[in-house]
């Protein structure tokens, strides 16, 4: 116990005297949970679009002011020429074109029937994909609109409807910064945990000190013991400033118990930190451990169904996705900040992060080797 | 086979350390590098053991054997009567090594780090303080001072503090005194002896020649083999030939003329001089002022005492 206990305090000493970590401790976590989910937002606005109107009619007037009106669209430009309207694509300053035929006002009313065409810029997938929705949904209210105009309604509706409507349970307003911040949190303290831990060990390793620690009759288990509680903790605190951060700026209440998130993290943090310990010992230098945890990193967070719902994912992606332990966090902040589910409700995340702890730790375990 | 050898180990309490056939190599992608090969010696209590030799001969890998860092291919060694491989555990708690690049926390104050190192060992500043405090004491003004921002002969005291902080039996110092100016590579051996008072036995390894006549012993090593264990003595007392050193205005042309020479069994640069062997070994001051005088009359001739680096030179001829 003494010798765990002065292994922790030489480990917050060195934590504490490095203004670089200290730095990257509070930052971190306010940088990132001020600026990405404020920029990282799939809400696509200002999608610019190029109107083509051959028609000049009160009708084709009418659609591209309402497609003004939407807010979601940048009238780039209006013109009549279909060549400078796709230079405008072809220069990326268009979105979107949208054409309006001649005779669109008069095709319209006498043969209930006009087309229109549009071209949509797949260079940014998401934008053209999102933009062109939004414009058909626009159109197609045009279109009801101007048919709720001509046709004298009868009392019965001549076509029967179904009109759906939905609500949105748990986030009713689709507010996206409530559903990215705790997932953001996730990377947070997985980052915290996995890199800083594994740095850490490593530097002992590329300095030498090392050395002069194995010739000591230091236990390993001991030796292990005292590099990851600091981190732990470290996590923990990570967290803490995160929720802190997020109740403040984004007013993100947990409709559940926050200990809740608390008790998924302390076992979340051991596996995370065994996995920090694992590339410790598979790296000579801090900039092999750095690449290997940012390798990891990138796999862990575009698989961890933070940017992209894991259930769009083909099959495959799908079962890797179980083998990532920042899916269930993030999975578990999602359940716990939105919805309130309780200890009971993540019984079997608890039961997978544990299993991570204990193959991960076990593994760098047998991998630390006080001689070669 | 193995008891007998875990009895003499055991049984011979003047020896500290044993070493038997101990063999190391090492693989790299494209060839197998032999860092030791078939190592023997044996190293008796509260001796000053030295191991002489250029860079990689061997040194600091026979320490990691020796620390229970490495495990050797083949062979046996006992550190304090324990076998290195099985018995390591034992060993950690007895031996102090001062590894050959400086290795304590660089971030943390010396103080910090001794007092560190002490709880490792389970013991305290204080209860050794005997041991090391004529090498303390110089370094305790800068006790509040970072490690790292010690000099270079500071930094060396505070290890060798550390690596004695608990009362070893067996000191191993790897290289201590490379990189570190004369006056603290003097006074770094002053304190070893010191330290011999205190009945522990220090193997340290080191490339300076001039070092090996302070040891009680040396072995001189060469690309992974003892090629001479004995006492500094012993050693320049085996050079038996007569050996001249020879000096002139202009010593690259010297070294050019000497060696251009019949009569002569080697020459090499030692210092502001040349050192010379003759392949008669009866020849005279006058008889080697006349062979010499061909090249040039105005040259310094002397007949001098070997020391542990002619003899190592010549060993390195063999």
């Amino acid at each position: 116990m003494r010798i765990l206990r002065i292994l922790l305090e030489k480990e917050f000493r060195q934590i504490f005297r490095n203004p670089a970590i200290l730095r990257i401790i509070f930052m971190m976590p306010a940088v990132q949970l001020l600026i990405l989910p404020l920029a990282a937002d799939y809400e696509i606005k200002n999608v610019n679009i190029c109107v083509v109107d051959f028609d000049h009619s009160t009708y084709s007037t009418r659609l591209v002011n309402k497609i003004k009106a939407s807010g979601y669209f940048n009238l780039v430009d209006y013109t009549e020429s279909y060549d400078k309207a796709l230079d405008y694509v072809e220069h990326d300053q268009a979105d979107l074109l949208l054409q309006i035929p001649p005779l669109f006002e008069r095709q319209l009313i006498k043969e209930d029937n006009a087309s229109l065409f549009m071209v949509l810029n797949a260079i940014n997938g998401v934008k053209a994909n999102l933009g062109g929705a939004y414009l058909r949904s626009i159109i197609n209210d045009f279109n009801s609109d101007v048919r709720l105009e001509w046709i004298q309604l009868p009392r019965l509706n001549p076509q029967p409807m179904i009109q759906v409507s939905s609500i949105n349970w748990f986030n009713p307003q689709m507010n996206y910064q409530i559903f990215m911040v705790p997932g953001i949190l996730v990377i947070l303290v997985t980052m915290v945990g996995s890199f800083l831990a594994a740095l850490n060990i490593v530097k002992e390793k590329e300095v030498g000190t090392i050395e002069q620690i194995n010739v000591t009759p230091i236990h390993k288990y001991v030796f292990i013991l005292g590099k990851l509680i600091p981190f732990w903790i470290l996590g923990l605190v990570i967290l803490t400033i995160g929720l802190i951060l997020s109740r403040i700026f984004y007013g993100i209440n947990p409709v559940g118990n926050v200990l809740t998130i608390y008790v998924f993290a302390a076992i979340y943090l051991m596996g995370i930190l065994g996995l920090g310990l694992l590339v410790s010992t598979y790296s000579q230098t801090q900039q092999q451990a750095m690449l290997i945890s940012f390798f990891l990193m990138m796999i862990f967070i575009l698989l961890g169904g933070l940017y992209t719902s894991i259930d769009s994912m083909p099959m495959w992606a799908q079962i890797f996705t179980k083998f990532n332990p920042v899916t269930y966090f993030i999975d578990v902040m999602r359940m716990v900040v939105l919805k309130g589910s309780s200890l009971y409700d993540i019984r079997f995340h608890l039961l997978a992060a544990a299993a991570f702890g204990v193959v991960l730790n076990s593994w760098a375990v047998i991998n630390y080797k006080k001689r070669n | 086979m193995t008891y007998n050898k875990q009895r003499t180990a055991t049984n011979d309490s003047m020896i500290a350390v044993k070493v038997h056939n101990i063999k190391k190599t090492f693989k790299t992608e494209k060839s197998i590098v032999t860092a030791l090969e078939d190592i023997s010696f044996e190293v008796n209590r509260g001796e000053v053991f030295g191991l002489i030799g250029p860079d990689g001969a061997g040194k600091t890998t026979l320490f990691r054997i020796l620390t229970t860092l490495m495990i050797a291919d083949a062979g046996d060694a006992w550190v304090d009567g324990f076998e290195v491989v099985n018995k390591y555990k034992e060993i950690r708690k007895r031996v102090g090594y001062m590894p050959g690049r400086f290795s304590l926390y660089q971030d943390l104050t010396v103080e910090e780090n001794l007092a560190f190192f002490a709880t490792l060992f389970n013991t305290t500043l204080e209860e050794n303080y005997d041991l090391i405090k004529t090498i303390y004491q110089q370094i305790e003004p800068f006790k509040k001072r970072r490690a790292g921002a010690l000099s270079g002969g500071m930094k060396q005291k505070l290890a060798l503090s550390c690596a004695l902080i608990h009362r070893p039996s067996v000191l191993f110092l790897d290289e201590p005194t490379t990189g570190v100016d004369a006056v603290s590579r003097k006074e770094f051996w002053e304190l070893l002896r010191q330290l011999q008072i205190h009945g522990i036995t220090i193997i340290v390894s080191t490339p300076y020649m001039d070092e090996a006549s302070l040891c009680d012993r040396v072995a001189l090593m060469q690309e992974g083999r003892i090629m001479q264990i004995n006492s500094p003595r012993g050693i320049t007392e085996s050079f038996k030939k007569p050996l001249w050193s020879v000096r002139s205005g202009n010593m690259y042309q010297l070294m050019l003329d000497i060696l251009a020479l019949d009569a002569i069994d080697t020459c090499y640069p030692f210092g502001q001089y040349h050192h010379v062997v003759f392949k008669d070994e009866t020849y005279s001051l006058e008889n080697a002022k006349q062979i010499l005088s061909t090249i040039s009359s105005d040259l310094e001739v002397k007949q001098i005492p070997a020391t542990i680096e002619d003899c190592f030179m010549e060993l390195m001829r063999k």
